[in-house]
């Protein structure tokens, strides 16, 4: 075990208790507040008292077939799909290129991928609309696609890139010595090394890219927009769509993306995500 | 015929030795999207900035956002929520991921109920902050039945709703990279403060948190990022008219309502200058911090 002479007693001082009485306060407050959505979602009506007087499964129903949900979950997917797809292909090959290689103007590199990440998405999403409005993408599945490589591309080459520093050298030496050619050395070598990275990185775009809102919002038109823009438009306009089926939708968009998480969170090791963590050891 | 391709094959190796080979072509393509979907618009923003429907030189977009005050006063209602909410993010988790390091019993199960609200989405955290403190939801009524209070606490349709919001978002973020950073510090260096005599309180204020240091740096940097863009939010439970007018709703409301690009462009660039100038603080703060080998340092 790790450190337990550190750790004994470390439930009797009240620091702890202060730390988890917190973390307790905050968790209590949250399971509420999912609970309060959820409760109305299943609501016939709640106004005013502790509990709604009575249940009905109705407004699933009702969001199902008045928002369409099968077509924005088609074209959720759609999209998510492509940008996981299109991000993997074209940033695991550059991710090994800056692994690898030390060359004038990496730097550069470097932070003209960096800076997509560290932007928020309405800076770049304001002028991206407009010039993809100005070649006819705007409002096409193609935009929305494109908009969404901005943050996932220099994400997975900054995710991939330490993942890819890992690997030894050597091996690619040996299979060149053994007369791989490049392409053999990566769909022989490299790929099968680097599949539990691929599938992190894509598993964590993908989640990103259902999430995203902004750039989604600003670029979509009524036949492309994914399940979190078709959310906050109808909560945006009240009145025109019940609460409660606002709600409905809201959970089954909340289904969605923690089943995404708990698949990623089956892959990844959450505290490694950001950091090639080397796990100590047990003595 | 030879001395030509031996030249070339010379120039190939002294090309080589700077770095410079076939391998480089595969960052073309990526490079290339980027600068496409990312550069040529942000460039072709800042051109549009500078060339104002109205007229009157290039910077009067610039002059007519810092004259107006409804306009201007974006950028300090956005740092009034973004600073705090990235704030609070990043000084909760400290204490929480110090006492999740190391292993035990239900870390992970902890870990992942932690992180799960990022799965909530911001409409659904906007519609449950809605009636959870709204003036008839269950915070309310728990207050008023513990007589706590007189008349429902007003939590919603102002600046404290969004705060919350974001800090239901962002908490999980900055928990999951906190943790991360914490787990890459090497125990055996708290271990070796124990054998000197340290205390618990000067192990952390002495080895744990120096060497955590840049790496909180790091977090706070992408937490206030996260909370730099708040937009769907601000409009759901927020005030947009008055109180949570963010930046990003004004550049919103200038492009798709006024139909002013030039303007939104104007303030998108400004909302961008702004963010990394915040940015570029805590990264020369974040320089004077000792980043060798040891974990917790961050990229």
């Amino acid at each position: 075990m790790t450190v337990p002479t550190l750790r004994s007693g470390g439930w009797r001082r009240p620091y702890a208790w202060i730390v988890w009485g917190g973390v307790a306060f905050f968790l209590v407050n949250l399971a509420a507040l999912i609970l309060s959505v959820v409760v109305d979602s299943f609501a016939v009506s709640w106004f005013g008292t502790w509990l709604p007087s009575a249940f009905t499964t109705r407004w699933y129903a009702d969001a199902w077939q008045e928002f369409g949900l099968s077509d924005v979950l088609q074209v959720t997917l759609l999209v998510a799909l492509a940008v996981v797809g299109l991000a993997l292909l074209l940033g695991v090959p550059a991710a090994y290129a800056l692994a690898r290689r030390d060359f004038a103007g990496k730097r550069l590199v470097t932070l003209l991928l960096l800076l997509p990440v560290l932007l928020p998405p309405i800076t770049y999403g304001i002028p991206l609309a407009t010039v993809l409005y100005k070649f006819q993408l705007a409002g096409t599945m193609s935009g929305v696609i494109a908009a969404n490589l901005v943050p996932a591309l220099p994400f997975v080459v900054l995710v991939m890139t330490p993942f890819i520093e890992q690997i030894d050298t050597n091996v690619e030496s040996a299979a060149r010595m053994c007369g791989a050619r490049t392409r053999q050395v990566f769909t022989r070598v490299l790929v099968p090394l680097l599949v539990p990275g691929i599938l992190a990185a894509g598993i964590l775009v993908l989640v990103r890219t259902v999430a995203m809102f902004e750039l989604t919002f600003l670029v979509s038109g009524p036949d492309s927009q994914t399940l979190i823009v078709a959310l906050y438009s109808a909560a945006f306009t009240p009145g025109i769509r019940a609460a409660q089926a606002i709600d409905a939708m809201a959970v089954v968009y909340t289904l969605l993306s923690s089943a995404l998480l708990v698949l990623a969170l089956m892959f990844v090791n959450p505290t490694q995500i950001v950091a090639q963590v080397k796990e100590v050891a047990p003595e | 015929m030879a001395a030509e391709g031996a030249a070339r094959l010379g120039m190939r190796h002294r090309l080589a030795e700077r770095g410079i080979d076939r391998v480089l072509l595969l960052l073309v393509p990526a490079v290339l999207v980027v600068a496409a979907l990312f550069l040529y618009p942000m460039l072709y923003g800042v051109g549009l900035s500078l060339q104002p429907r109205a007229g009157g030189g290039p910077f009067a977009n610039y002059l007519a956002f810092f004259r107006d005050s409804y306009q201007s006063g974006t950028i300090w209602k956005t740092m009034r929520l973004a600073l705090p909410a990235a704030l609070i993010n990043v000084g909760a988790s400290v204490p929480i991921a110090y006492r999740l390091r190391g292993r035990f019993r239900g870390r992970r199960l902890l870990t992942a109920i932690l992180v799960l609200p990022v799965t909530l989405g911001t409409v659904l955290v906007a519609d449950g902050l809605l009636r959870y403190l709204g003036p008839k939801g269950w915070f309310n009524r728990v207050l008023l039945d513990l007589h706590l209070v007189d008349e429902p606490v007003r939590l919603i349709y102002n600046y404290w709703g969004v705060l919350f919001s974001l800090l239901i978002t962002g908490f999980p973020f900055a928990f999951l990279l906190v943790l991360s950073y914490m787990s890459g510090i090497d125990p055996t260096l708290e271990r070796a403060a124990a054998t000197l005599g340290a205390g618990p309180w000067r192990r952390v204020r002495h080895v744990t948190l120096p060497l955590l240091a840049p790496g909180l740096a790091t977090t706070f940097i992408l937490a206030f990022v996260l909370a730099f863009s708040v937009f769907p939010s601000a409009n759901l439970v927020g005030e947009p008219a008055n109180e949570t007018r963010v930046m990003a709703i004004a550049a919103y409301q200038a492009a798709f309502e006024k139909y002013d690009y030039s303007m939104a462009s104007t303030i998108a660039v400004l909302m961008g200058v702004a963010e990394l100038l915040v940015v570029a603080l805590v990264l020369v703060w974040r320089g004077r911090f000792y980043t060798g080998t040891t974990g917790g340092k961050g990229s």
